[in-house]
């Protein structure tokens, strides 16, 4: 049985832009995936869900302007708790200048409003790829 | 991976997580996790949660579980939805419906996609309960994916079967139609704030009545999942079918019979593959497979000549 890509997907925080993040999920699930939607959620409980699910991957959705305060919470917890096999990714209204500091602090990639689906799936197989190369 | 197990015994959710994702995806790893953890406890009450789509179950077992922590349980719950048969893929949806198990101790939730298994289950589902077990869960809630249809598998697993419906005309016909009045240990009429619960509750009763079934006699419950209504008198009931489960000794048997399930499962797993691999690979039987394809041979006398040479070989 070939493996299968799981990946959480959350609002961060408080933000109520949900609309992109179900639009993605449902194009992630149409790319092959296994898509669990959080709904609305901080990082403890982001992260925890993370593990119960054993998640490959954790995609943040954030319109709301909390990228910086709450994105690099989450990749805090996940190696607080000796995780580093679980990556984050992130996507929403994000300002190009915030970009450097979020790599920085462990996000792994971050997507713009304008972002084709098909980008995200490849840049996640692929760096999933690496990983299991190593 | 002494270390995982060491870190699994001492009882880390990060462990039982990890533990988890090998067994889902049956790595290698996975089963030799499933070999070393199968001190199984037997000690956990496996509640099978059924029935249509959209009828309430994530809803009722998100009530469910919070109660129950709040008695002091620790609980697994199994979220089972359907993998796309066109592209793989699955949107796991029920956890959004238990958001407000987020912030509870003790709970752990895996949604689980059935990557082409029938009878709404996923494949890896019974291993998963085997590893919450023996991490120490007291209850395990398994929600399966409800597609109408009964789902059977989930009797094999379970030790109660919760069936859950909504009101409404047409189910009464489905109900016998699908043959269901054996499955369920418990019915459940949710929304009940919806116009036709009574009706829904009497004809159910009326049918179990009239059912063949002497051991156990069902009961049928109204709730309100979004308002936490009846969800007390339900943790009643499966306490009850608990009891009953271990007085008539059925709990001993159905774990006999469940580890006996298991083997034979994996067996004919084990088999499948290696007769499929050499009747794929061997020279010699590609002759007779053309046969078949050809039509020249028909494919009863090709399996039986098949197996036949592989089981001597
Ligand atoms: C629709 C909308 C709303 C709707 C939301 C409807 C809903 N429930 O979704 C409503 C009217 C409710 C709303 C409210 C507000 N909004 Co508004 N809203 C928008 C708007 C016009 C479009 C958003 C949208 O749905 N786009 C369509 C979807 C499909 O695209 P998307 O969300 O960007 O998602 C795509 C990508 O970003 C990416 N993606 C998204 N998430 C993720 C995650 C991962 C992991 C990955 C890989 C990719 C990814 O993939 C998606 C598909 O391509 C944007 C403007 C804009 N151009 O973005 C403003 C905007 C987001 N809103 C804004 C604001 C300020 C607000 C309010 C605070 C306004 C107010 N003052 O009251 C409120 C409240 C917000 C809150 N509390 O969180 C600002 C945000 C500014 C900022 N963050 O710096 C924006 C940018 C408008 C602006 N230019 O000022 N809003
Ligand atoms: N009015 C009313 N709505 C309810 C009740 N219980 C659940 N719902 C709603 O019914 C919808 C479906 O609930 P779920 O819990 O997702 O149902 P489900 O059976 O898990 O659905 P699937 O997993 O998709 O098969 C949600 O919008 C719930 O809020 C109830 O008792 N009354
Ligand atoms: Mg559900």
């Amino acid at each position: 049985m070939d493996k299968k890509i799981k990946i959480v997907t959350v609002k961060l925080g408080l933000d109520i832009h949900w609309r992109g993040i179900v639009v993605l999920s449902r194009m992630l699930r149409d790319a092959g995936m296994e898509v669990v939607y959080l709904g609305n959620q901080f990082p403890e409980q982001i992260v925890e869900a993370a593990i119960q699910e054993g998640a490959d991957v954790i995609g943040l959705s954030t319109l709301g302007g909390n990228h910086m305060s709450l994105g690099p919470k989450v990749v805090e917890l996940l190696r607080e708790k000796g995780i580093d096999d679980i990556m984050v990714i992130m996507g929403g209204v994000i300002p190009e200048e915030d970009v450097p500091a979020l790599k920085e602090k462990g996000i792994a990639e971050v997507f713009g409003p304008e972002t084709k689906v098909d980008s995200i799936v490849s840049f996640v197989e692929s760096e999933l790829e690496k990983e299991n190369v190593k | 991976m002494d270390k995982l197990m060491e870190t699994f015994e001492k009882n880390d959710p990060v462990a039982l997580g990890r533990v988890l994702k090998e067994v889902e995806s049956q790595s290698e790893k996975g089963y030799e996790i499933l070999k070393r953890t199968n001190k199984e406890k037997g000690k956990a009450h496996v509640i099978g949660i059924t029935g249509p789509p959209g009828a309430g179950k994530s809803t009722l077992t998100s009530k469910l579980c919070k109660q129950l922590v709040n008695k002091g349980f620790t609980i697994g719950i199994i979220c089972v939805d359907p993998t796309s048969p066109f592209t793989g893929g699955a949107l796991l949806g029920d956890r959004i419906r238990m958001q407000e198990l987020a912030k509870l101790p003790n709970v752990f939730i895996k949604s689980l996609a059935t990557r082409g298994s029938l009878g709404g289950m996923a494949h890896s589902t019974a291993d998963i309960v085997q590893l919450m077990d023996s991490f120490g869960k007291d209850i395990i809630i398994i929600e399966t994916v409800g597609v109408g249809q009964v789902e059977f598998d989930v009797l094999e697993i379970s030790d109660s079967v919760v069936l859950i419906g909504v009101p409404g005309l047409g189910d009464a016909i489905q109900t016998v139609k699908a043959g269901i009045m054996e499955i369920a240990d418990i019915y459940v009429v949710n929304q009940a704030d919806r116009p036709g619960a009574d009706e829904s509750v009497k004809d159910l009763k009326l049918m179990i009545k009239e059912s063949e079934r002497k051991d156990w006699k069902p009961s049928v419950l109204k709730t309100i999942a979004t308002e936490q209504e009846g969800i007390s008198e339900l943790i009643d009931e499966l306490e009850r079918h608990k009891t009953h489960l271990i007085t008539t000794k059925a709990w001993e048997k159905k774990r006999k019979e469940r580890n006996y399930n298991r083997f034979v499962g994996r067996l004919d797993e084990i088999v499948h593959e290696s007769v499929e691999g050499q009747f794929k690979t061997n020279p010699k039987t590609q002759s007779i497979i053309e046969q078949v394809k050809e039509g020249t041979m028909n494919p009863f006398s090709a399996a039986n000549k098949i197996a036949e040479y592989i089981i001597k070989s």
